[in-house]
């Protein structure tokens, strides 16, 4: 048996979440009484699969072509094919990314399989594998199981699992060379870029201190971007702060917003209705301030301050920066 | 340009769910449905496109008999006709159901095929690159805009962070859309009167000639989530308060 974390990486930088996808490929592995390794996919990847050569692994694929330097769908997924052909693992994992999503649910049905897609945790039943998914935006959970014969493909939820839970060991990397014709990739990527008006990833944020209707109005914004600022944070908002027009609507998380799992979601000021905390519960550490010991922001928030925002924000403030 | 986009009919957002007896899914007893939100941008992307480039935009749906009223509503915001593939998916994993979408997508040769990112009740996100694969074409996702070039489309992707990326592709293609893709438009009084007379052919499985296969995933059980966290609690005047809550996070959360 052999989980296979399938990392992501782009000119030689890993994505954040590749090294939460290892460390599940890892625990997967022990629990299932596997082996674990894992597979880089791209153009240069030998510094990368170096890096991998020193975590607890069986093997680390450098998957390696040209026409991989730039994702395109077609490219990975006959590259991966390709590599999963020859490997036979019994499960391969992959970090819940964009990309992934672009390409994994294509791969898989090459395969004639489904990925469960976007999983939050998992546990070992009888010796199989059971997934936990969230079904309508995290109102319901459901546990799901693979029917059949592998390889079973998973993707796993931003925060799902811990980078820095990673073992280190020693492995013996693998060069891939998989056989891609130019005329097989059919899309044509153009160099990536930023808008000028610079739209908010809030998904991809560390640390989020958001603001709901405590704030009372907008003038009063500044308090909370102070505090966002010292912590180095983006500032987010619940949904009455951006119908009211006092921050934009992509910076609005919840059911209608984003869903994000940051390090740390500070909550100022907001009460935490299903809808907003739908779209944050899933951080690993939240707090909350609020004046009410009642609101139920508290049945999620790791720590809390009960009391006046406008009393406590600036003292707040005032100790991080101290402390940074 | 001839559009198919792909509708799914799900519970209303805001609706109070309830485990069903079987443990195997949502009780639906008292459930009210509506079009996908995903599935609304695009429609309006296909919408758009037609009224740019002209052609014909196609929705096309699966489900029980009440998915007809989610068709009727993208008939009345201007798609000129529909197909409905009848029957009960609620076993179907995303595979199954893109073989039956794709059996009736593959003899209208469309150019263009349009799915919302990801549906609002199972949240896969993988109808469009299967049907993608499936059809044997070309596909992108989490699309913002979509123009036509000369050997083809020049699509708008969101990447992560902020960033984006155009990519150029040729017909026939799949594209998943984003959602905000555009303002979502209403059905006018005309649209809705139009609406009544126009085309919704209904199909089922066994007329596509689609043999329901083995289920690659299952459901164990569904269950409300357990909320198990105790708040630690800071006390004291705001600057104590404040304080503590900081030698927390820095020493016991180690966050800052």
């Amino acid at each position: 048996m052999n989980i296979l974390a399938v990392m992501e990486q782009r000119h030689g930088q890993w994505h954040r979440m590749s090294f939460e996808t290892l460390a599940a490929a890892q625990q997967f592995a022990s629990q299932l009484g596997a082996t674990a390794s894992a597979a880089v996919v791209g153009r240069g990847t030998a510094p990368l699969a170096a890096e991998l050569a020193a975590r607890r692994l069986d093997r680390v694929y450098a998957v390696e072509h040209e026409l991989l330097s730039e994702y395109t769908p077609d490219g990975y997924c006959l590259a991966l094919g390709q590599l999963i052909e020859r490997v036979q693992p019994s499960v391969a994992l992959f970090p819940h990314t964009y990309q992934v999503r672009d390409f994994l649910p294509k791969l898989a049905s090459r395969f004639g399989r489904v990925a469960v897609s976007d999983a939050v945790s998992h546990r070992i039943e009888n010796g199989q594998l059971v997934l936990v998914r969230q079904l309508f935006q995290g109102k319901v959970n459901v546990d799901v199981r693979f029917v059949g014969d592998g390889p079973y493909f998973a993707s796993l939820q931003a925060g799902a699992y811990r980078a820095d839970q990673v073992s280190e060991g020693a492995a013996a990397v693998e060069e891939f060379a998989p056989e891609i014709s130019p005329d097989q990739i059919r899309t044509r990527p153009q160099e990536p870029f930023r808008e000028s008006q610079r739209a908010v990833d809030l998904g991809a944020a560390e640390i989020i201190v958001a603001v709901g209707r405590g704030i009372k109005e907008a003038d009063n914004l500044p308090l909370i971007q102070k505090l966002a600022d010292v912590l180095g944070a983006e500032l987010a908002a619940s949904r009455p702060i951006c119908d009211a027009g006092w921050l934009p609507m992509e910076r609005q998380v919840g059911s209608s917003g984003q869903t994000v799992t940051p390090k740390m979601y500070l909550a100022v000021g907001i009460s935490g209705a299903i809808q907003h905390l739908v779209g944050m519960k899933g951080s690993r550490t939240i707090v909350a301030i609020n004046k009410d010991a009642n609101a139920p922001i508290f049945e999620v928030a790791d720590y809390g301050i009960v009391g006046d925002l406008f009393q406590i924000v600036p003292e707040l403030t005032e100790a991080i920066q101290k402390v940074k | 340009m001839k559009i198919i986009v792909a509708i799914k009919q799900v519970a209303v957002r805001d609706s109070q769910l309830r485990i069903a007896a079987s443990g195997q899914w949502i009780d639906e007893a008292d459930l009210a449905y509506e079009i996908n939100e995903p599935d609304a941008y695009a429609l309006e992307a296909g919408l758009q496109l037609k009224e740019a480039h002209g052609g014909e935009v196609v929705a096309l749906s699966a489900g029980p008999p009440r998915v007809a009223q989610t068709i009727r509503e993208a008939l009345a915001k201007g798609a000129d006709r529909a197909i409905h593939i009848e029957g009960d998916l609620s076993s179907a994993d995303p595979l199954a159901t893109c073989r039956l979408l794709a059996a009736a997508l593959k003899p209208e040769t469309p150019d263009l095929v349009l799915t919302g990112l990801q549906s609002d009740d199972l949240g896969y996100g993988q109808t469009g690159p299967i049907l993608a694969e499936l059809l044997g074409v070309p596909h992108a996702t989490i699309i913002m805009q979509v123009e036509k070039s000369d050997s083809g489309i020049r699509v708008k992707r969101e990447l992560e962070d902020g960033w984006f990326q155009f990519v150029d592709m040729p017909l026939p293609a799949l594209l998943s859309i984003q959602s905000g893709f555009s303002k979502l438009r209403y059905a006018t009084l005309m649209g809705i009167k139009k609406a009544k007379s126009k085309e919704i052919r209904r199909v089922t499985a066994a007329d596509l000639g689609v043999v329901a296969a083995a289920p690659a995933i299952a459901f164990d059980r569904v269950y409300l989530p357990e909320r198990t966290k105790r708040t630690q609690l800071f006390e004291g005047s705001p600057k104590e308060a404040a304080a503590k809550l900081v030698e927390k996070l820095k020493f016991e959360a180690r966050v800052i």
